[in-house]
């Protein structure tokens, strides 16, 4: 008697049953939910989600904003910044860590223990060291420079700075750690023929050795923007995005709009806008990464 | 035997001359205190030495009175040890109408993060043990979704889950956000331990199914006793994410059952009163305890996690 | 006149020595092999030689300039790496260039070296491409253009070849053969833990097991007469056949182990000629001959055919001669089957031998 072939429902079928959580979690809360987002932001939303569709008055709406252009502002400057700056400190830092120095573990510990924080507890803790009466500003006057002057948290024009030095110290670690472990994959040999050929070390570094972890800086590079645009428990915690709405970014706005001002179609307007500028940074990075023509890095 | 070519032992060859040992010899001279050196260790040393100033700022703060901090200076060590200012934070600081202190968010953030961390790492090696080694048709795609998906603003899906929670009756309870945290957790460790199965040798695999294992026998026999570390690294990853949550907490539970950073926040960011500094900064501390004693305890893990996680597979 | 020489090298890392009291002297021109299975010692050494590694003490001389203390590039050396090591985001051109550019060489100079090196290496075509373009043989060829166009007299290379298929790294064997050929008066020193490259290239090997060199000669020396037992059985393949026994003088010397008496009589005693006692014998299995081949060879024994590995060209026979393994090679034409017993022979002036004890030829 040949035996039937199974149905092919049926082969794998504990793998299957087994990936139903992953699959529910994308189809339906990541795919289902982001659509669902995307669409709602075309209607008149307010305290509660309804189909009534307005076409981009909510996006109109939004851009008129004056709290929400500042809030695009911030995140623009504040994201160049970190950028900007954790690259440059990072790959510094990692690049020091490399040179066989001695101590490095510990080293090492203390500039990625703030990466463990939470942001709330960065926030309150740089809240507390910028306190203009207590903080950096006063103790520097105290020591004879009486007009100096550092209060970023209570300045509308520098508060975003403030926020920057809190993120740099929370975040550099992370990059500086992504860093390293790219300069360690990098052929010990490449180090030793550059010696031979008489290459300064500043010169192996930026004409050698940089342009060989391009992918890691992409990488990196994704990581940290992704994390630029989510910005918010550091900004809740530390100005609350104050003086005023000096400090505003878009994440914060979402929250506010959905959960406070009863005003869910300005929600969903201004995070389907966040999920754009994600994209744009991302999508190009995937066709690079995964895409193409297969395999580029190696 | 000059012809043989020999050498004795000592390995001295026949040719070497005796003038041999002048000039340069050994090891290159070095000093220890060299510029190179100097600038080396003295930015590492000022950069280590401005990572560590909050941590030591928190510390000294917390320790000081009232009337100390008014005097001023930040960095000066207190002139008087007190644990008021814990005592305080932990049992009695007030949000709102409840005044039971951090304790009331520190359980809570308890019962959050123990149900969720096993839940969420329980379901994501799964997963990761069956795109690895079990690939069924279509799985890829739910796989390639579920990665993009990490990259997906969270504000993007903040309402529909709510919608989801709220017909599912768990809106505004611990489940719930035990439910969001196993949702959001599941692609960095689907990834993490999809890289890691695949790592395993297919050969162990293959002869574990012609020995007649089947899907749960080969993961709870084979592959669950030989990935301990990677559940370590996971672990790692959740217990800190989780316990550092402050969004989800906010938006999915209720002033009651708040964890522990959102009543961290409201405590410190509460505008009526008198500021107390040294409660504030009590606060914080213990509030950043946990993921602390993780991260130092955990050493070149918590890197491999965030390396794992951060750099594709 | 030496090219390259080391006197009384230590290295040691920590409370581990790596390498003790070497010396070696290398002649122009010379093409010296440093061969070792891994870690021996022999990369070491060479990056000791290249002032890639600091040692601890002892000294090196390159040209006759005491080089000990200075940097690798100041060194007169080129390198050649296992791994390539090329800088792959630069064209091969560039690859070539960058050294000479670093070290303000003339322009029209950097491109007639090129133009040289890319021409004894036949590399003319590939000069406008990227590392990633090029096959593993290219990338290698390139390696080794980057350290001829530095002009030197000295070359190291590192295992060159050891991440190339059995057929390319064949081809470029004797491509790296021909160049030290044409480049007459450039010395190269040549790390690998493959016998083959070692006995086609060198001029001389130095075999090296724990930071140590057990024997430097010709490649001929160290084939017929190994310095101690660890170099005649590293040399050779398939390895040479050992039976343990001992040396009794009566009249003649001869080896006896069981039953099996072999006269020495021919075999060449170094030193102070035969005594009594413990030692190992050696024989190879190409010099083992079979049936007819044996009739005249002066020691002659029967064996029993226990398993027969056929290799195309040759067989390898492994068989029991009074309880001792012995290997043999006939050619590959010879009918034979498990249970045979067939008449062997050899001549023991071929053979080695060395004492049980410190193991050194006698």
């Amino acid at each position: 008697m040949p035996s039937t072939r199974p149905n092919q429902l049926f082969r794998n079928l504990n793998a299957k049953i087994a990936s139903i959580p992953m699959i529910l979690t994308a189809v339906v809360v990541f795919l289902g939910g982001t659509v669902w987002t995307v669409v709602y932001s075309f209607t008149d939303s307010k305290l509660l989600p309804r189909m009534r569709w307005v076409g981009l008055d909510q996006y109109e709406r939004l851009w008129n904003t004056s709290r929400w252009l500042i809030s695009i502002e911030n995140l623009l400057i504040f994201g160049i910044l970190v950028l900007i700056f954790s690259l440059v400190i990072g790959f510094v830092l990692a690049a020091l860590l490399d040179q066989k120095i001695r101590f490095e573990d510990t080293f090492r510990t203390i500039f990625l223990y703030p990466f463990a924080l939470s942001f709330i507890v960065t926030g309150l803790v740089w809240q507390w060291l910028l306190n203009p009466d207590f903080g950096v500003q006063s103790v520097i006057r105290s020591l004879g420079f009486e007009n100096f002057n550092f209060d970023p948290l209570y300045n509308a024009d520098i508060v975003i700075y403030g926020i920057l030095i809190a993120a740099l110290w929370q975040g550099t670690g992370l990059v500086m750690v992504l860093m390293l472990a790219g300069l360690r994959g990098i052929d010990e040999d490449i180090w030793k023929a550059a010696r031979v050929d008489g290459i300064p070390m500043w010169k192996t570094y930026l004409f050698i050795v940089i342009p060989m972890m391009r992918p890691i800086f992409i990488t990196t590079l994704v990581i940290i923007t992704t994390g630029i645009v989510k910005v918010y428990d550091l900004v809740v915690a530390q100005t609350g995005g104050g003086p005023g709405i000096a400090s505003e970014v878009p994440a914060k706005y979402v929250y506010d709009m959905m959960f406070l001002s009863q005003n869910l179609g300005q929600g969903f307007a201004a995070s389907t806008i966040m999920l754009l500028t994600v994209m744009i940074v991302v999508i190009p990075w995937a066709y690079l990464e995964f895409g193409g023509k297969g395999k580029r890095h190696g | 035997m000059a012809d043989v070519g020999l050498i004795d032992h000592a390995g001295t060859d026949a040719r070497v001359d005796s003038k041999a040992l002048e000039g340069p010899r050994g090891a290159r001279p070095r000093r220890v205190l060299s510029r190179r050196n100097i600038i080396l260790y003295g930015t590492l040393f000022v950069v280590a030495a401005y990572y560590l100033l909050p941590l030591y700022v928190m510390v000294v703060t917390s320790l000081k009175g009232m009337p100390e901090i008014r005097l001023g200076n930040v960095f000066s060590p207190p002139m008087e040890i007190t644990f008021e200012p814990w005592v305080k934070a932990w049992a009695t600081a007030c949000t709102g109408l409840n005044c039971d202190g951090l304790s009331r968010g520190f359980w809570n953030s308890v019962r959050i993060t123990i149900p969720s961390v096993i839940l969420s790492i329980a379901i994501a090696s799964v997963n990761g043990y069956a795109l690895s080694l079990w690939r069924f048709k279509g799985a890829n795609l739910f796989f390639t979704i579920l990665i993009v998906g990490a990259f997906i603003p969270y504000q993007v899906m903040l309402y529909p889950i709510v919608i989801i929670l709220r017909e599912m009756g768990i809106y505004g309870t611990l489940t719930g956000l035990v439910l969001v945290h196993t949702i959001f957790g599941m692609p960095i460790l689907t990834l993490l331990f999809r890289n890691y199965f695949a790592s395993v040798p297919e050969e162990l695999f293959k002869a574990a199914r012609v020995d007649g294992a089947g899907f749960w026998g080969i993961y709870f026999k084979i592959m669950l006793p030989m990935s301990l570390p990677i559940f370590v690294v996971a672990m790692i990853l959740q217990v800190t994410g989780i316990w550092n949550d402050f969004l989800f907490g906010v938006v999915y539970t209720k002033p009651g059952v708040y964890p522990m950073t959102v009543q961290l926040n409201n405590i410190v960011n509460s505008v009526q009163g008198v500021k107390e500094y040294n409660v504030n900064m009590a606060a914080t501390i213990i509030t950043g305890l946990v993921p602390l004693i993780v991260y130092f305890a955990s050493g070149k893990l918590f890197v491999r996690g965030i390396a794992a996680g951060a750099v594709k597979g | 006149m030496a090219s390259v020489s080391v006197k009384n090298l230590d290295l040691s890392f920590g409370d581990i020595k790596v390498l003790q009291n070497l010396n070696l002297e290398i002649d122009k021109g010379e093409f010296l092999v440093l061969l070792g299975s891994s870690g021996c010692g022999k990369s070491t050494l060479l990056n000791c030689i290249a002032g890639l590694l600091d040692i601890t003490d002892g000294q090196i001389f390159i040209s006759d300039r005491n080089v000990t203390w200075e940097q690798p590039k100041d060194r007169g050396i080129g390198m050649v790496f296992q791994s390539y090591a090329l800088y792959p985001q630069m064209t091969v051109e560039g690859n070539l260039a960058f050294g000479l550019k670093n070290a303000r060489v003339p322009k029209d100079e950097i491109e007639k070296r090129i133009a040289r090196a890319a021409q004894l290496l036949h590399i003319e075509p590939l000069l406008k491409r990227k590392p990633a373009q090029l096959s593993g043989g290219q990338r290698q060829r390139v390696a080794i253009g980057r350290a001829l166009v530095r002009d030197v007299d000295v070359f190291l290379f590192d295992e060159p070849l050891s991440n190339l298929d059995a057929k390319l790294r064949a081809e470029l064997r004797v491509e790296i053969k021909r160049l030290h050929q044409r480049l007459e008066n450039t010395t190269m020193i040549y790390v690998t833990h493959d016998q083959i490259e070692a006995m086609t290239l060198a001029d001389r090997i130095a075999i090296m097991r724990a930071g140590a060199i057990q024997q430097l000669a010709d490649p001929a020396t160290i084939y017929n007469k190994p310095y101690n037992r660890y170099v005649a059985g590293f040399i050779g393949s398939p390895s040479i056949n050992f039976i343990d026994g001992t040396i009794e003088v009566a009249s003649d010397p001869v080896f006896k182990a069981g039953d099996t008496t072999i006269d020495l009589s021919r075999y060449a005693f170094s030193g102070n000629g035969p005594k009594p006692g413990a030692v190992t014998f050696g024989i190879r299995p190409e010099h083992i001959f079979m049936d007819k081949a044996a009739t005249d060879e002066p020691f002659r024994a029967d064996v029993e055919v226990d398993v027969v590995e056929p290799m195309g060209a040759d067989t390898l026979v492994w068989s029991t001669l009074d309880g001792h393994e012995l290997r043999f090679r006939v050619d590959g034409q010879t009918p034979l089957r498990k249970g045979d017993r067939v008449k062997v022979g050899f001549d023991p002036a071929r053979a080695s031998i060395f004492d049980a004890e410190t193991e050194m030829r006698l």
